[in-house]
């Protein structure tokens, strides 16, 4: 992390909702609320993993941040610029920022267009922002952006089908390169991977921070990947915020329910431990983002909800030293 | 593994596929046994056979795929000489299966209730269709699932992920078969609902006394719930032991190399992964030697070779690599560094 502390993207009150098909005889609009009022920061340099169940709004979280998602309300501040204000109605092009804010997308398989060489996959973002001034230039580029991935120069005339999982998404890596950004949103990079290949990638994804002094934003649902590439997480939960703590303390001292839950759901890959370890089981089955429970959204699952657990949504507050969390019961604990 | 009889026994099974690119030999030549109450684990990377050859036990193996050596036993019956109507009724009744995907493995058109009827009513053609009904109520219940008597009578996309793979388990189970097959039936699955329903399946096991083959590449679940484990690699099974063997004592490159790779949670402080280099071979050309061979980190000149026998460690604890001969006997290539044990 860097010294000083910078902030490098701020986000505040995000919101993402996504209008459901109108229902014949339904006079009321539904909306499936995908982020609900999501405020977190990234400093500069560090890695900020976002874990969470599927559906819990964490990719359209990535997503909204980078606006490939045009975000329902909320700001965000990159670097200093704001770049969507749901209040002073701005939204500036993104064509500058693409430069500085990049992705890396799930499955490499379904991102990569087929009909286009891994050459002209990478070549086409320099080209979108006039990044060279000769041919050679762009071929050089291409070539030393597919050696800092771990490929080889005469992949780039190749086509994604005849590559295997592993070397796909090293292609996605070096399209999301190829523009030189600051920062990059992980979203699953590798759950999409065989065991073996995952940690050459996220081994990569190190080095490649180290050199480029990258900023990550790393979404998986894969806790023990985010907790080894995090500096800081953030636990998500049915579109907002429920933990956000520096990595170690997260997952050693959870103080908000639904993390205790999450980290001792998690298998180790040790015998003896899994028998001895205490197991939080939760009871019942996520609730539906289009009609999310009343209050604290985790209410409905967790084994200490109160009364007020079920009327007032909780705020996102700091309870230890960068240590933020949203519950009543913390509260009631101070 | 240990003397007392066994529920299955997969001797030296060679599966292959005949693609207009040429054979794979999707598995070539494994054994196991299973007594009966035990749970045993399959790892492996995907390709590495280990959906093949359960599918190959179960005789749903899909053309081009198909058995060409070895034997599969069930309780003392040869199982690759059963005739298709055999078979049906030893699928279900005996052996069955839980899918990966509970979506693609549900018919979407009929209830639950229906499909969970369904099994008990083929295999069984004196149980009225009342006692059927009971039974399937019973079974969902058991299964964690409230309300079970609503459920029965929706269909399975008004079911969520983990109520899906709860109702593929109550099928799988209500005929009280005597093993099941489980083809990563939490892969789909977010970590909550994975532990209910890991949970769910060791109690229903200690139950139902049912043995069951665990077929996953999440060593974490594997620790979780198994006995024995099986670590394939490319056709083979490369290293077979207890579940304390493996994790705490692993002999193979590979099993080594797995756990090692793997990011842990109870890891102390931030360590750098070792991962294995390479990628998985192409079946289409297998080296000649240890299939292992060109992404092992101790590879001799042997290893490429020929293919390495098992060496037995104790207690049913098998691995097939050169480097535990190298240990045992002379070196056998000269001008070679010994290698650690």
């Amino acid at each position: 992390m860097s010294e000083a502390k910078q902030i490098l993207v701020e986000v505040t009150n995000l919101k993402k909702y996504f209008p459901v098909k109108n229902q014949l005889f339904l006079k009321q609009k539904l909306f499936v609320q995908a982020v609900e009022s999501v405020s977190f920061f990234i400093y500069k340099g560090e890695t900020l993993g976002i874990v969470g169940e599927s559906g819990c709004g964490k990719s359209t979280l990535g997503r909204a941040i980078i606006r490939l998602h045009e975000p329902t309300s909320g700001k965000i501040v990159y670097n200093g610029e704001t770049i969507f204000d749901s209040e002073t109605k701005t939204a500036v092009p993104m064509l500058p920022y693409r430069r500085k804010m990049q992705i890396i997308f799930q499955d490499p398989s379904a991102s990569l267009d087929p009909r286009m060489t891994v050459g002209e996959i990478v070549g086409e973002a320099l080209d979108i922002h006039h990044l060279y001034s000769s041919k050679e230039e762009r071929r050089d580029q291409i070539n030393q952006l597919l050696d800092e991935v771990g490929l080889n120069t005469e992949h780039a005339n190749r086509f994604p089908h005849e590559f295997s999982g592993g070397q796909q998404q090293r292609v996605g890596i070096a399209r999301a390169l190829a523009v030189r950004p600051e920062f990059i949103v992980c979203d699953e990079p590798i759950s999409a991977l065989d065991v073996s290949i995952q940690s050459q990638v996220v081994n990569m994804l190190e080095d490649l921070q180290e050199q480029n002094h990258l900023t990550y934003m790393f979404i998986a649902h894969d806790i023990s990947v985010v907790r080894h590439i995090s500096n800081r997480i953030g636990v998500m939960y049915l579109g907002s915020m429920v933990e956000l703590a520096e990595s170690y303390e997260l997952c050693n001292h959870p103080i908000h329910p639904y993390t205790q839950t999450l980290l001792s759901a998690v298998p180790l890959p040790d015998p003896e431990k899994n028998k001895t370890r205490q197991r939080i089981l939760l009871e019942g089955d996520i609730p539906s983002p289009i009609n999310p429970p009343s209050g604290c959204r985790f209410h409905t699952r967790c084994p200490y909800a109160t009364e007020k657990c079920k009327e007032t949504p909780p705020e996102l507050k700091e309870y230890g030293p960068g240590h933020y969390a949203a519950c009543h019961l913390l509260d009631e604990k101070a | 593994m240990a003397e007392n009889k066994k529920l299955i026994e997969v001797k030296d099974l060679k599966v292959s596929f005949y693609t207009p690119a040429g054979e794979v030999k999707a598995v070539d030549g494994i054994s196991y046994s299973l007594g009966y109450n035990e749970v045993m684990g399959v790892v492996g990377e995907s390709g590495s056979g280990k959906s093949v050859e359960a599918y190959s036990i179960i005789g749903l193996l899909q053309s081009p795929g198909k058995v060409i050596g070895g034997s599969i036993t069930f309780e003392g019956e040869d199982l690759l000489a059963y005739t298709p109507e055999q078979m049906r009724q030893f699928r279900g009744n005996k052996v069955s299966m839980i899918f990966q995907n509970p979506m693609t493995c549900l018919n979407p058109v009929y209830t639950i209730g229906n499909q969970l009827m369904e099994a008990l009513l083929c295999h069984d053609k004196s149980i009225s269709k009342e006692e059927a009904y009971n039974r399937a109520v019973e079974m969902l219940k058991k299964v964690g699932i409230n309300n079970a008597e609503n459920r029965m009578k929706q269909y399975p996309h008004e079911h969520s992920g983990g109520m899906r793979q709860r109702a593929m388990i109550a099928m799988a189970l209500i005929c009280k078969p005597k093993l099941l097959i489980a083809d990563e039936p939490t892969t789909a699955l977010d970590v909550t609902i994975q532990a209910q329903i890991l949970e769910l399946m060791k109690e229903l096991q200690r139950e139902e006394n049912t043995s069951i083959i665990f077929i996953t590449h999440n060593l974490g679940v594997v620790a979780e719930i198994c006995d024995w484990v099986s670590v394939m690699y490319a056709g083979k099974i490369v290293e077979q032991g207890r579940v304390n063997d493996i994790f705490y004592h692993p002999q193979h490159p590979y099993t080594k190399g797995l756990l090692a790779s793997m990011p842990r949670l109870d890891a102390d402080s931030h360590e750098r992964l070792i991962p294995i280099e390479g990628t998985p071979i192409d079946l289409l050309n297998p080296p000649k030697g240890c299939n292992f061979a060109p992404r092992c980190s101790e590879c001799r000149k042997i290893c490429l070779r020929e293919k390495p026998p098992f060496t037995d460690m104790g207690d049913g604890h098998i691995s097939a690599c050169w480097l535990h001969l190298q240990n045992k006997e002379t070196q056998k290539d000269a001008g070679e560094e010994k290698p650690e044990a």
